[in-house]
């Protein structure tokens, strides 16, 4: 630990954004309590805010070390301001993020601190930001086409470190891990595919050696064939560097290979969190067990059968009464429209959003 | 009746290319393939194999220059389209064979309504009158599941959501009662809940109408599975395999299409890992020799790298164009 940090540790401590926890307890990197991103609708002649887009609308969830945690849901869920809420790139209107980190406060040994990432000012947030790293959607927008890969791959390290001879090294030694010639250090982005430059987006991510990598939609750009290679370096990388990832995506098969907890939003809420295996097998929300059913199975011999969900996602700018799915809802009674049913834990680990859970 | 009879669309060595920094690309390299009244045939393939130029040269849209439709035969009905002129094309486009395009928000018309886009095609080629055509459009809204037509019909393409949208197209695209329905990524831009809906609704049209074809083309083989009845896959402008849906799946022959399969991350099943197709889809200028997925195959012999293998019909109505299933690559 060195003294600069201690000295910046103590200062969050007495401005009460950094909370201590005994070491021993908690298993947890990141907690996330009721959390909320409102975007303000302007209208009018003064452009006043005449009403809020609720697009994260009170989600708590909390993951642990070296875990995937995936966030599925359909267009306009949420689920990517979850993820750019995480990393600051959005602030947050309300609710906590709590990151969990090793240190030694004072005298106490075998202590950890949560910061409440929620609260921290740029200033201060800095050096966060190398550990929590992010991977976009869309390999062709996401790098810069005036930089080499080098520069690309290189800019984390120079930001959080300074420019220094021995981050080119680093740099080569990471575009090896991610499958790609140490050559190309000096190309530019528009001379790969949309596969390899994934690739070097990811070599991006974990330059500064991240504890947590939030993945947003990173193959969903991909061809099917592209899509498995990267899916495979990915959790390489994961038993490589003992990261954690956020793996945000619409595809559910997806998601389903890779992560071990899923969480499944819909209009800015979680509906049903749990054990990905246990969400697949037997769902217990009605809105999880519709939207596994709309996706193709690739069997020929099943063709495409009545769908139960009739209509669309309404938008988040007028949300229904009540539970936020009750309108599409097939087994919708009268407490849906009138009561917003509880997030609470049904069984060990599997938390549900539902009046009716395990009934449809 | 015999098989010449059902046939609704028959291509036959179609070549298009595309100059590129005069250097000619062949997407669209030598196909060959017919569908059949009552079919629903699906073409899939990853980009740039040349599927969606399948679907254009067909309907003589390819961009000249820089491309051109340099060889080959497209029958409809027995007529050849690559000889019609170009009013006589105008008849067929919208008419007899109709598309529908992956993003319904670029290929609708913002400054037009739902119905007067809907109420062109019936003017043009069914002669109708305004009032008629209204009618026709609001009917065309209810088939296609649109709820209070007659209020939706006067509304413009922003006021739909993405799902509606695509079902605006699909109505478009049905009003004049194409004999084929060519849709391109029909569902790639919808969510999965959407895309659900849009599938169903493109079955059910498909069952009504005996006599007509739809051909779908996506990178989705699961999408190809839950729909279609025969199978096309594409690989740098040529056919690798053709068979029914379900001997495909359940006997897949060229390696690609094995790939394929293995590479899908599966709802069902569990994989530990997925088995990857090495390498990337070559560009379009320099697909390789020979085979063009030698350089990508595990099966790869020495007569792959410098001959095309032929499209050979190895078991009934199953084609595949590979060097394993032919004389020479046994016997190696």
């Amino acid at each position: 630990m060195t003294e600069f940090k201690k000295k910046g540790l103590n200062l969050l401590e007495e401005k009460e954004k950094l909370i201590r926890v005994n070491g021993k307890e908690k298993k947890d990197l990141l907690e996330i309590k009721d959390l909320r991103t409102y975007f303000p609708v302007l209208g009018g002649v003064f452009r006043k805010v005449i009403g809020y887009v609720k697009a994260v609308d009170g989600v708590s969830f909390s993951i642990n070390k070296g875990e995937v945690f995936g966030l599925v849901g359909e267009t306009g869920c949420g689920k990517s301001t979850i993820g750019k809420t995480l990393v600051r790139i959005l602030d947050p209107t309300s609710g906590d993020i709590f990151y969990y980190d090793e240190a030694e406060l004072k005298n106490a040994k075998e202590q950890r601190v949560k910061i409440d990432l929620a609260k921290l000012n740029r200033k201060e947030l800095m050096p966060y930001r190398s550990k929590v790293q992010m991977i976009f959607q869309d390999p062709y927008s996401s790098l810069n086409p005036r930089f080499t890969v080098g520069d690309i791959v290189e800019e984390p390290l120079t930001v959080q470190r300074g420019k220094r001879k021995e981050n080119k090294e680093v740099v080569k030694d990471l575009l090896k891990k991610v499958g790609m010639s140490e050559e190309y250090i000096y190309r530019y982005p528009h001379e790969f595919s949309g596969g390899q430059r994934q690739r070097i987006g990811i070599a991006r991510a974990l330059s500064t050696n991240p504890e947590l990598i939030i993945a947003d939609e990173p193959v969903s750009a991909l061809d099917v064939s592209v899509q498995a290679q990267v899916i495979n370096l990915m959790q390489d990388l994961q038993d490589e560097f003992k990261v954690t990832y956020i793996f945000i995506s619409h595809d559910l098969s997806v998601v389903k290979h890779i992560a071990h907890r899923i969480a499944v939003m819909y209009l800015g809420f979680i509906m049903e969190m749990g054990p990905a295996e246990q969400i697949y097998k037997n769902p217990q929300n009605p809105y999880t067990k519709v939207l596994l059913s709309a996706v193709p199975k690739g069997n020929p011999r099943k063709k495409v059968k009545k769908h139960p969900l009739r209509g669309e996602v309404p938008s988040s700018l007028n949300k229904p009464s009540g539970c936020a799915f009750n309108p599409r809802c097939p087994i919708a009674k009268d407490i849906c429209k009138r009561e917003d049913p509880v997030f609470e834990e049904k069984e060990k680990g599997v938390f549900v959003k539902c009046h009716f859970s395990g009934e449809y | 009746m015999g098989k010449k009879q059902k046939e609704l669309l028959k291509v036959e060595n179609l070549k298009t290319h595309f100059m590129i920094e005069e250097q000619k690309a062949k997407a669209v390299d030598g196909l060959d393939f017919s569908v059949l009244k009552g079919e629903f045939f699906g073409i899939v393939g990853e980009s740039g194999c040349g599927k969606s130029v399948t679907a254009l040269s067909v309907l003589r849209l390819i961009p000249d220059p820089p491309g051109k439709i340099s060889n080959g035969k497209v029958f409809f009905r027995d007529r050849n389209l690559l000889e019609l002129d170009w009013e006589e094309m105008r008849k067929i486009r919208g008419n007899e064979i109709s598309m529908i395009f992956q993003e319904p928000m670029t290929s609708l018309n913002p400054v037009f309504t739902i119905g007067v886009q809907i109420m062109e095609p019936l003017m043009i080629h069914r002669n109708m009158g305004k009032k008629e055509a209204r009618e026709t459009a609001i009917k065309m809204l209810q088939r296609v599941g649109i709820s209070s037509p007659e209020r939706r019909v006067d509304d413009y393409p922003h006021q739909f959501s993405g799902g509606m949208r695509q079902r605006a197209m699909i109505a478009i695209a049905l009003s004049c009662d194409p004999g084929l329905l060519i849709a391109d990524e029909p569902t790639t831009a919808l969510d999965v809940t959407i895309q659900a809906q849009i599938l169903e609704l493109m079955t059910e049209i498909k069952n009504k109408r005996k006599e007509s074809a739809i051909i779908l083309i996506t990178h989705d083989l699961a999408v190809i599975a839950e729909t279609c009845d025969r199978v096309m896959v594409m690989y740098c402008g040529k056919i690798q395999e053709v068979a029914s849906t379900i001997n495909l799946f359940e006997n897949p022959l060229h390696p690609y299409t094995k790939g394929l399969m293995e590479s899908i991350p599966s709802l069902t099943k569990k994989k530990k890992r997925l088995i990857t197709i090495p390498g990337n889809v070559p560009g379009i200028l320099n697909f390789p020799p020979g085979c063009p997925f030698h350089p990508r195959c595990s099966y790869r012999m020495p007569v792959c790298e410098k001959v095309v293998p032929e499209l050979l019909e190895v078991e009934k109505d199953h084609l595949v164009r590979c060097h394993l299933y032919n004389g020479e690559g046994k016997n190696q």
